[in-house]
């Protein structure tokens, strides 16, 4: 960098956006479980993408063996099926790996719509206060008064049971707690010097808010839609598992339900039912021990 | 005193909170698909029982004025007949809801007791290796899915082991004289634990780690640094005076855990086939008994808004430094 640069280049020139954005997210790499969960989201990640690649048999095809049987209740690694199969002959393992690609659509597209949803309902209550802050703050009230499960369930099974219905049912009850957290965020930020001097230089409420106070509560939104990532999964396997689950879609929720449906419990057909199990906690955790790293690096305080 | 304001401000929120939340399970029944009759009327009803329940739910006038009937038929415990079970809703759901408190107050009294205690401890020994260790175990614990962890259990104990029944309540077949009589038997036991060990391996996390952050603030107090001072042994510190003031938040937090549980138990009632409130809600809803649903979902509503209120009240009077604001 020259010390002094001609006049012509002085731009207000900014940092290339990728930058911005990794600073601002402040990606917890100090914190070895949180590095370890970044690593298990990569490793969550490129399975999903690359399912059509890894999978060994179509997860909805009901599969024979070379002898012409049903390939039904095969233990792992009988006839080639890695992980064994299910008792209506389907390959357990290519459906595990099917599986992670409804978990992270769901995952994905629920704690966006949480984040989004609680981060402009605390915004707009926290930056106007008086009547639009009562107002809005009742209905996340009403929100925490709503049993979160059996609301998914009725929704999911009235409505056709799919994947969005389930998304859609979830965001509407979970923004409340982004909500509330991000409103007294915003009550402390709005009578910060800067947004005085925006407001006196004649910022419209609308810039103050997109320019001057959002982007100072992305990190916490971003730490409750990755909360909330867990949670959707949590909930899509308990939805599935139930029986109202989407039945076009292989989720992890599904297979148990399919296993516990099908006696792999008194089966003792260990390999069916566990390894689902095992993937949800992986991921969930992992979602929890990225979170922990955030608080960690956004309220240092609380760091013990 | 304000503090009468403030409760009575906190009442009327519930109300808004009960009404709202009523409104709302009117409307969502009336989302489903065909005949908005068919909350109410099952075709295989007689006649004579179909007009009946027309004339009560006034299911032959206009949404408003059936919004209004519905509202009136709540308030006196009115909710309809089960297309299943041919007895009134409110009858079934008496029946079934001691089960399902049975289930979540031993597996939360259980979650309880070891998540203080554990979270006591791991605040005592901070830093140290088994600290390290413990608390990643314990979000691990957080992460399972709650009717997976229920399986693998049964799996284990009940197909395996062959220790426990693998679902229900009692032996087929047997017969108790009363409540108190059925609830205290072995058998009956046998049943509950291992529903309970599931939902309190699936509980304990929260008091554990509420605990333990409540304990290290308090430890930097310095009526903490003063007891030290004065000499006391390291148990007189941490349990008599650290303890004692780290357990009023966890206390109320039991309020809240009562709600979450009852959500909790909808999946792991399925599990075990426990005869509760959880597990009826999702049969009704898959067989389309819409009055039970309805019901079942009403119930558990109020327990989750009751539990809110009461963690708030409590906050308030276990700690006089919290204002109701």
């Amino acid at each position: 960098m020259p010390e002094i640069a001609a006049p012509a280049i002085i731009k207000p020139r900014r940092p290339n956006i990728l930058a911005r954005m990794f600073r601002t997210l402040r990606l917890p790499v100090n914190d070895p479980f949180a590095v370890a969960g970044l690593l298990i989201y990569l490793v969550f990640i490129a399975t999903a993408v690359f399912a059509d690649q890894i999978t060994t048999h179509d997860p909805t095809e009901i599969l024979y063996t070379p002898s012409y049987d049903l390939a039904a209740d095969l233990r792992p690694g009988q006839d080639g099926f890695i992980m064994g199969t299910t008792s209506l002959g389907r390959d357990i393992f290519s459906q595990l790996v099917y599986g992670s690609r409804s978990a992270l659509l769901i995952g994905v597209t629920a704690a966006f719509m949480v984040a989004l949803i609680g981060s402009i309902i605390g915004l707009v209550a926290g930056y106007f206060g008086r009547l639009v802050d009562a107002v809005l703050m009742r209905l996340a009230d009403i929100a925490f008064g709503i049993p979160f499960l059996p609301f998914v369930i009725v929704l999911a099974a009235f409505l056709q049971p799919s994947i969005w219905n389930v998304v859609i049912a979830m965001a509407l009850v979970l923004w409340r707690d982004t909500a509330r957290v991000i409103r007294s965020q915003v009550l402390t930020l709005r009578t910060r010097g800067y947004v005085e001097a925006a407001r006196v230089a004649g910022s419209s409420d609308f810039k103050i808010i997109v320019r001057h106070i959002a982007p100072n509560i992305l990190p916490l939104s971003f730490l409750y839609g990755s909360i909330a990532i867990g949670w959707a999964i949590l909930t899509e396997a308990s939805i599935s598992f139930l029986g109202f689950g989407d039945p076009d879609s292989i989720s992890w929720g599904y297979m148990l339900q399919d296993a516990f449906a099908s006696q792999a419990l008194a089966k003792q057909a260990y390999y069916w039912f566990v390894p689902p199990g095992i993937c949800i906690i992986l991921v969930v955790s992992a979602g929890f021990f990225i979170t922990r790293g955030y608080e960690n690096i956004l309220f240092p305080k609380l760091n013990r | 005193m304000t503090n009468f304001k403030a409760v009575g401000s906190r009442l009327l929120q519930l109300a808004l909170v009960l009404w709202a939340v009523v409104t709302i399970l009117f409307l969502m029944f009336r989302l489903m698909p065909g005949n908005p009759m068919a909350a109410y009327i099952d075709p295989t009803f007689t006649l004579e029982q179909q007009q009946q329940l027309m004339a009560q739910f006034g299911l032959d006038k206009p949404l408003w004025q059936q919004y209004l009937i519905y509202l009136g038929n709540l308030l006196q415990g009115e909710l309809g007949q089960s297309f299943r079970y041919r007895e009134p809703v409110g009858e079934r759901i008496w029946t079934l809801l001691p089960n399902t408190l049975v289930l979540t107050f031993s597996s939360l009294i259980i979650a309880y007791a070891f998540g203080i205690l554990a979270g006591a401890y791991l605040a005592w020994r901070r830093g140290s290796f088994i600290e390290q260790a413990a608390i990643p175990a314990v979000l691990t614990t957080r992460a399972m899915p709650e009717f997976w962890l229920g399986m693998v259990l049964l799996a284990i104990f009940s197909f395996s082991l062959g220790w426990f029944p693998a679902g229900g309540t009692r032996a087929p077949g047997a017969e108790y004289s009363g409540f108190l009589d059925l609830y205290t038997s072995r058998d009956f036991l046998s049943h509950l634990i291992l529903p309970a060990a599931t939902l309190a391996i699936y509980s304990q996390g929260l008091p554990l780690l509420l605990m333990r952050s409540n304990m290290l603030d308090v430890m930097k107090e310095d009526f903490v640094t003063m007891a030290r001072i004065k000499g006391l042994s390291n148990w007189t510190v941490v349990v008599r005076h650290a303890a004692r003031n780290a357990l009023l938040p966890v206390m109320t937090s039991f309020a809240i855990a009562v709600g979450y549980q009852l959500q909790g138990n909808v999946v792991v009632e399925s599990v075990f086939s426990w005869p509760g409130l959880g597990r009826e809600l999702v049969n009704a809803v898959a067989a389309s008994d819409y009055p039970l649903a309805q019901g079942a979902f009403l119930m558990i509503a109020l327990v989750v808004i009751l539990m809110n209120l009461l963690a708030d009240l409590l906050y308030a009077v276990l700690d006089p430094r919290v204002s109701h604001a």
